[in-house]
């Protein structure tokens, strides 16, 4: 399992290594993402510009991360590749995160610089 | 190479006009066939958009059977893929349990509900049969003696 894991800013940048979030390593994504998110308060951007496939088993191991952060931390996507892109939009789960085209680039700023400040897309809770 | 009198349709050499692999559903076995599927349709000459259809339709199907057909004990799973007009005709049988009523789940979106979901109620699963639903076409079930057989045609025309 690769995981990376950054403070950039006031943000918990974690950047996705692997090709793949499927159902053979989605147990293991969710519980190295707990232990990431755990030690931190800050807002969290999951990097998944490497992730070129999703399957509904990584679908529900990012949900899963989503709701451990609790009531008022958003989990954000940055830097969805297409074919991981179209399985948020065709479950409709693309309203649920707030999707950044891009991810903080390493040693810059989550907040500021060139990388765009959040969009959100999605509803309040 | 070899041209398709009726189609016109040309295969590239070192693509035969089907794939059949047999091997036990376990998550590292289906991974390794996920890949080798891919590579045949890529020596197929298949659109990027097929292939990446084929395998979010494909995994959903083979982890369902390794999950609930049998419950991950990794049985054995039969698939096969052939050239289909400009998709691809998907069988895939194995000797797990039925499924519930000897039909296929109606895949409705877990989303369907209502458009505002509180975090916590959010679903983390039920998108599997929801995906196989949207982009597959002309699916089949039979519960045959001790088998299951699926068939669909995949050819990205819900690809969206």
């Amino acid at each position: 399992m690769d995981l990376v894991a950054e403070t950039l800013g006031g943000a918990l940048v974690v950047r996705a290594q692997m090709a793949r979030i499927d159902a053979a390593i989605a147990i293991a994504f969710k519980e190295q993402m707990r232990a990431l998110v755990a030690g931190s308060e800050s807002r969290v951007i999951l990097d998944m510009a490497r992730v070129e496939f999703l399957d509904s088993s990584g679908l529900g191991a990012v949900v899963a991360v989503m709701k451990m952060l609790g009531p008022d931390r958003r989990l954000e996507l940055a830097a969805l590749t297409p074919a991981v892109e179209r399985v948020f939009r065709l479950t409709r789960m693309d309203r649920v995160f707030t999707l950044h085209a891009t991810a903080p680039p390493a040693g810059g700023s989550a907040d500021g610089g060139v990388w765009p400040v959040t969009t959100d897309t999605a509803d309040d809770d | 190479m070899t041209i398709d009198g009726q189609t016109g349709r040309v295969t590239p050499p070192g693509a035969p006009g089907s794939l059949h692999r047999r091997f036990n559903a376990c998550p590292d076995a289906i991974r390794v066939v996920l890949a080798q599927a891919q590579a045949w349709m890529l020596a197929c000459g298949l659109s990027a958009i097929l292939r990446a259809e084929a395998e979010l339709v494909l995994a959903e199907v083979l982890n369902n059977i390794a999950e609930h057909a049998y419950a991950s004990d990794c049985g054995p799973v039969d698939l096969r893929l052939r050239r289909c007009g400009d998709g691809i005709l998907c069988l895939i049988s194995d000797r797990g349990s039925a499924m519930p009523g000897d039909d296929l789940p109606k895949g409705a979106s877990p989303m369907a509900s209502t458009s505002r979901i509180a975090r916590d109620d959010l679903p983390e699963g039920g998108f599997g049969w929801h995906l196989i639903r949207l982009l597959a076409r002309d699916l089949r079930y039979r519960r045959n003696r001790d088998r299951n057989r699926l068939a669909f045609v995949l050819d990205a025309g819900n690809w969206r």
